[in-house]
């Protein structure tokens, strides 16, 4: 018997990092919606978890197949289907722009900024707080992988910095 | 190298990701309700008889705990996570007709509860108990006795009176209604002075605050 704490703990203790984790991957225009469909997919799925272990990393997970999702959904809103592939590379391009325009934290702008895979592993490293092996888990790649993609990615905000 | 570290820094302070830092977070319990996902609500009401923590299920009002003392906030929820369910929301205003009814109640302005109940946390024996408690009228008093006669266990008053003591929905179902034949208060689930307040409340004597 798995022993599942009370919902609510789960969105005390995590749920300002999720958010954070979200604007950083979508925009803060996006990140509400993203937030609560995050949310009520791990509320559906919560009362049957076999492992509650690492309740953290799988709200990380589910939180990322949103991202996903929602790219894949903004890639497919403005053009054509035929054109899904070039379309998912615009929706990436794109993705940043709402963050940017946000104004406040010109970190945060140029995080949204880099390539979605660098972007993910970098907010998952630093607003998750998560272990390269968790990272790994959550983006479905090989440990190596995730360390590479957080590198590159500091490394070219590292490049980007102002003087 | 110390401008990486900068950055890392500057990639893990809090307040300025995004600058979403302080803004409050979206309420996720209209859409969980909406998906049928909100099957344990709660909230918090202050009373004179202390701050109660209330939950609910789709079915109706499942447990009124005193949190001062006996019980924590969190026992109490991991309790309903343990036996109704882990989708425990913080959800007050699903809560705002029972906190009415008990505000009017401690105010002395409502002598009975048209409250939906639910009476999964009890046994069958204790769901008899209880269900003969129930119908003690306001302002009434009943002996452990009457109460076991009522519910057809005549002799069964010391089973009756483990009933009563583990009532999950104290107040609403009255038992502090019940005491001893010889006089005496009996016991209480939230201990005796609050036993003594809600008597003294339905006596048309309301307790002065912080008294």
């Amino acid at each position: 018997m798995v022993h599942l704490p009370p919902f609510q703990t789960l969105i005390d203790a995590h749920g300002r990092d999720v958010h954070r984790f979200l604007t950083a991957s979508v925009g803060a225009a996006d990140a509400d919606d993203c937030y609560q469909e995050m949310w009520l997919a791990a509320l559906r799925a919560y009362p049957a978890l076999r492992d509650a272990s690492n309740l953290r990393g799988w709200l990380f997970t589910i939180a990322h197949r949103k991202v996903i999702d929602h790219v894949r959904a903004r890639a497919r809103r403005p053009l054509p289907a035929a054109d899904a592939g070039a379309a998912l590379g615009a929706a990436l391009a794109a993705a940043p722009v709402a963050a940017a325009a946000d104004g406040d934290g010109d970190l945060w702008a140029r995080v949204a900024g880099l390539p979605a895979k660098q972007r993910t592993a970098v907010a998952l490293r630093f607003i998750a707080d998560s272990a390269y092996a968790e990272i790994a888990a959550v983006m479905s790649i090989s440990e190596p992988a995730a360390r590479r993609n957080v590198h590159e990615g500091l490394t070219r905000l590292r490049k980007e910095l102002p003087e | 190298m110390t401008e990486i570290d900068d950055l890392e820094r500057a990639l893990r302070e809090p307040e300025d990701a995004a600058g979403t830092g302080s803004r409050p977070l979206p309420d996720l319990t209209a859409a969980a309700q909406a998906a049928d996902l909100l099957d344990v609500a709660y909230a918090r009401l202050d009373s004179p008889v202390g701050t109660l923590l209330l939950a609910s299920t789709p079915v109706g009002l499942v447990r009124v705990a005193y949190l001062d003392g006996h019980e924590e906030e969190g026992t109490v929820l991991q309790d309903m996570a343990a036996r109704v369910s882990p989708r425990v929301l913080a959800a007050p205003r699903r809560l705002d007709a029972t906190r009415r009814e008990l505000d009017d109640y401690f105010a002395g302005r409502r002598h009975g509860f048209d409250l939906a109940l639910d009476w999964r946390l009890m046994t069958a024996f204790a769901r008899r108990i209880l269900t003969a408690t129930a119908a003690i009228p306001y302002g009434a008093l009943a002996t452990y006795q009457e109460v076991a006669a009522e519910a057809g266990s005549p002799r069964g008053f010391r089973a009756a009176g483990n009933a009563l003591g583990s009532n999950p929905l104290p107040i609403v179902i009255p038992c502090h209604r019940v005491v001893h034949a010889g006089g005496g208060l009996g016991g209480y689930t939230g201990g005796l002075d609050r036993k003594r307040t809600l008597l003294a409340i339905e006596r048309g004597q309301a307790p002065l605050t912080g008294s």
